[in-house]
């Protein structure tokens, strides 16, 4: 028998967004309806153990939290504090339980308000939506946790002044705000693959969690390519979850017939149906370099060339210091060490950057630079994850 | 600021520092961490400590010195190293102390290290 503490974290994954996006859709105030959600949460990791898991434990989770929301507001002296909770009870009136219809989208698009900082509306969208905290959000932006913090509660803040509705918007502003949603459904998806599979179940969830959000996406916005695309890429990915098991296997190294071939065929279909668009966008050409990858396992080997083109056109069109260190990993294939090291050599920031140190670790190794150790311990030295540093150490040793 | 990262290890920890399988790449991740710190010009000082039975406590009670042999208290971890080094918040001092292998074997502890007043 499962422990009620598993269980109910297990119940904390697959609903905190849910219940988030409803309390917020009810109150406008997101800050206070997560604090609201993390009490009813530890309640219930205090209580269930002793009553066991209730038969509706969202609907308990619900009831708890509003309530903490009403108590959180009665200490609070102003009338314009206490309004969401008042808005809140009304709504209460209005429609007793709610059969939970899921605002995760909703909560989405509004951070993607244009009052919120188009840098923060992607960490904004991963701790709402996700429950992520800003610690396990801010490596993946190169950012430190404290000013990550300090934007995410000055965002939320100004959602609040600003009494923004967290609903579905109008079709006609679906499209302008469709990238920073499409962002943030990837960087969930990022961060559960940088995790090796069973290493961290809290991590792999989240790529299931975004490969939802993609088809949900693709219901609202089905004239646009970019979320067939994105799960082309969700896809692609999750194909090759098997392959990898418990330590840390390099995609060049994984074994091709552990890879799924119905989901590579499903993200396949994804990515033509987003072609027919005629519209190339960034997450097109990122399912595409991992349709090139794929192809490996029909074809038994890697399309170099053709993986240069992609990454470059995809650095042009949408530039990054991952896409960056991507496409040097690129041209050490097709160009060898030499050529690679000097595209490294011109990226900007990338002192504390994990995969930067990696590669060059391997270009030197090629080039037969006897300083590689150094850049390998390097890469050793700034990876967190477990099976990536066994991998690493073994290279090392 | 300067912040203390102490970490603690478990007793598979400790044992593997001697296992020919796992000496190595266990010593690869805590001397790779210790090199990136200095070189990313945060290190300030530390040092690795040998396992709780090495250790001794001394005591002045009623009858004077006691002295004790360790290991002690049946804990789960015990300190096994500690790295003192010097960035600009607690923020930053965390995301270091996550990369410290201890950090997935274990855990790893931060504190701020205390200021001395008139110093």
């Amino acid at each position: 028998m499962t422990s009620v503490a598993t269980q109910t974290e297990q119940v904390a994954r697959t609903s905190y967004a849910r219940l988030l996006g409803l309390l917020a859709a009810r109150t406008r105030d997101l800050a206070s309806a997560e604090d609201a959600l993390a009490d009813a949460f530890r309640a219930a990791l205090e209580t269930w153990p002793r009553t066991g898991i209730p038969d509706r434990p969202e609907a308990w989770l619900m009831t708890v939290a509003k309530r903490n929301h009403g108590a959180t507001r009665a200490r609070t002296r102003t009338a314009r504090d206490a309004l969401p909770t008042l808005f809140l009870l009304h709504s209460d009136q209005a429609a007793p339980m709610p059969a939970f219809p899921d605002h995760r989208l909703a909560l989405l698009f509004a951070c993607t308000h244009p009052a919120i900082d188009a840098a923060t509306q992607t960490p904004l969208m991963l701790q709402v939506v996700l429950g992520l905290s800003a610690e396990r959000i801010a490596p993946a932006f190169l950012m430190t946790a404290a000013a990550l913090g300090q934007r995410l509660s000055r965002a939320k803040a100004r959602l609040k002044a600003l009494n923004v509705a967290f609903d579905i918007p109008d079709p006609a502003d679906i499209t302008p705000r469709l990238p920073a949603v499409l962002e943030a459904i990837h960087a969930a998806a990022a961060l559960g693959w940088e995790t090796v599979p069973g290493s961290d179940p809290a991590r792999t969830d989240l790529s299931s969690e975004a490969l939802y959000l993609a088809e949900a996406l693709i219901g609202l916005a089905a004239e646009d390519p970019e979320p067939k695309a994105l799960l082309a890429l969700i896809l692609y990915s999750a194909a090759r979850v098997p392959a990898r098991k418990v330590t840390y296997i390099p995609l060049s190294e994984q074994d091709t017939t552990l890879w799924d071939k119905s989901l590579i065929a499903r993200a396949d279909q994804a990515l033509t149906d987003a072609a027919r668009a005629n519209r190339l966008g960034r997450f097109q050409l990122m399912a595409a370099i991992q349709s090139v990858h794929a192809e490996r396992a029909r074809t038994g080997r890697t399309n170099w060339a053709a993986l240069e083109t992609l990454h470059a056109a995809l650095n042009r069109l949408h530039p990054t210091v991952g896409g960056s260190v991507a496409a040097a990993a690129v041209t050490l294939e097709c160009h060898g060490p030499t050529a690679c090291l000097r595209a490294l050599d011109s990226l900007p920031d990338t002192a504390t950057y994990q995969p930067y140190w990696a590669l060059r670790a391997e270009a030197m190794r090629r080039a037969g630079n006897p300083d590689t150790p150094a850049a390998l311990s390097r890469a050793l030295g700034l990876a967190e994850d477990p099976a990536l540093r066994a991998w690493l150490a073994a290279r090392l040793g | 600021m300067q912040y203390t990262i102490l970490c603690y290890e478990t007793a598979a920890d400790f044992a593997c520092r001697a296992d020919p399988d796992k000496a190595g790449p266990y010593w690869a991740g805590w001397s790779a961490y210790g090199a990136t710190l200095a070189q990313a010009g945060v290190f300030v000082s530390g040092a690795g400590l040998l396992p709780p039975d090495a250790a001794a406590i001394v005591r002045i009670g009623p009858l004077g010195r006691s002295v004790q042999d360790g290991p002690f208290a049946e804990v789960k971890e015990q300190l096994g190293g500690f790295f003192v080094i010097d960035v600009p918040d607690l923020e930053t001092a965390l995301d270091w102390a996550a990369k410290a292998p201890s950090s997935s074997s274990a855990s790893t502890e931060v504190r701020p290290v205390l200021q001395m007043p008139g110093e």
